[in-house]
């Protein structure tokens, strides 16, 4: 299995994503640059965290524009895995692969910090290996991940079961006190209609080895590594 | 011509910057101001002679690029140096 993890200019956490699923999870894992327009035959494509295009305008904004985007569009539209990490998720927003927006966290401040998310979905394929209702310690940073969506489009995000992470207290509850940058029913990560795109603002690739803190991350990788043996495009 | 973009969030999102501005103006003695919204404001030169046209592209590149329609309003100008 081969990942295709997408190189923005400003992307920070490409590295960081390729050690995880290279060098932890043992799959195979190809840098694709922001202005190829091949995946180069990837089973599974991760946009990473970080500022790409300096973040200008809006978050994600400049980067849903480059060159390797409908590329991207296209394997997602035709039921490819797809995740997208932190600044990742916000591009996802912004090429309307996710719906929703991203505004300035409550506290204005970057918030770098792990947090408490709780798994309330296990059939996307980056969440089958998880138990429902598991709660994974993995790390934020960012200053902009306060989710918004209309109060209409939260709701069928609820009613479709596309809320895939919620922020949760130490025991598991979805409190206010645990939600770090005041998102919309403490929205932490999202999948699409289609179950195959999934974005979120936490780390998982951060947080895959107990050396760095926390190993809860890997599940995620270990999902989309059973989805794509079991051939995601069917199963979904 | 010349095209003013005025972007700024819906009025039914939380603008956590515009509040925080607001705060700090009362805290400068300025307790009449409340309701403070921050924006961004772009200004273009388009390569035509007709204002209905200057203001149909200013729309659209607003739509595509300048504002995220799930958060964000825009109000367009339009200025014609002739005139000015």
């Amino acid at each position: 299995m081969t990942f295709a993890i997408v190189v923005f200019p400003g992307s920070n956490c490409d590295h960081d994503a390729y050690h995880a699923v290279k060098h932890v999870l043992g799959a195979d894992a190809e840098f694709v640059w922001h202005k190829d327009t091949s995946l180069k035959g990837a089973d599974c494509v991760v946009l990473p965290g970080g500022f790409a295009h300096g973040d200008y305008l809006r978050t994600g904004a400049i980067a849903r524009f480059s060159p390797v985007m409908p590329e991207v569009v296209r394997f997602a539209t035709s039921g490819g895995p797809v995740l997208g990490i932190c600044n990742g998720f916000q591009i996802l927003l912004e090429a309307g692969l996710l719906p929703g927006a991203m505004l300035r966290n409550r506290s204005l401040k970057f918030q770098c910090e792990y947090v408490r998310v709780r798994v309330e979905q296990t059939d996307t394929p980056f969440t089958r290996a998880c138990a429902a209702g598991q709660v994974l310690r993995v790390p934020i940073a960012h200053g902009e991940g306060n989710y918004y969506a209309e109060p209409e489009t939260v709701a069928r995000l609820e009613k479709n079961r596309q809320v895939v992470f919620r922020y949760v207290s130490e025991s598991g509850e979805a409190t206010d006190a645990a939600n770090p940058n005041g998102s919309a029913s403490n929205i932490a990560g999202l999948c699409n209609e289609g179950r195959n795109v999934v974005g979120l603002m936490p780390h998982p690739e951060r947080a895959c080895e107990l050396a760095v803190g926390s190993a809860d991350g890997l599940v995620l990788f270990e999902s989309v590594l059973q989805a794509v043996a079991g051939g995601v495009r069917h199963a979904l | 011509m010349r095209a003013r973009v005025f972007v700024t969030l819906k009025p039914s999102v939380f603008d956590p910057q515009g509040t925080t501005v607001a705060e700090a103006l009362h805290t400068l003695g300025y307790p009449s101001v409340s309701d403070v919204r921050q924006g961004k404001y772009f200004e273009f030169e388009v390569a035509s002679a007709s204002a209905a046209e200057v203001r149909r592209i200013a729309a659209e590149v607003s739509d595509k690029l300048l504002a995220n329609p799930v958060i964000e309003t825009y109000r367009i100008e339009v200025v014609d140096p002739a005139r000015v």
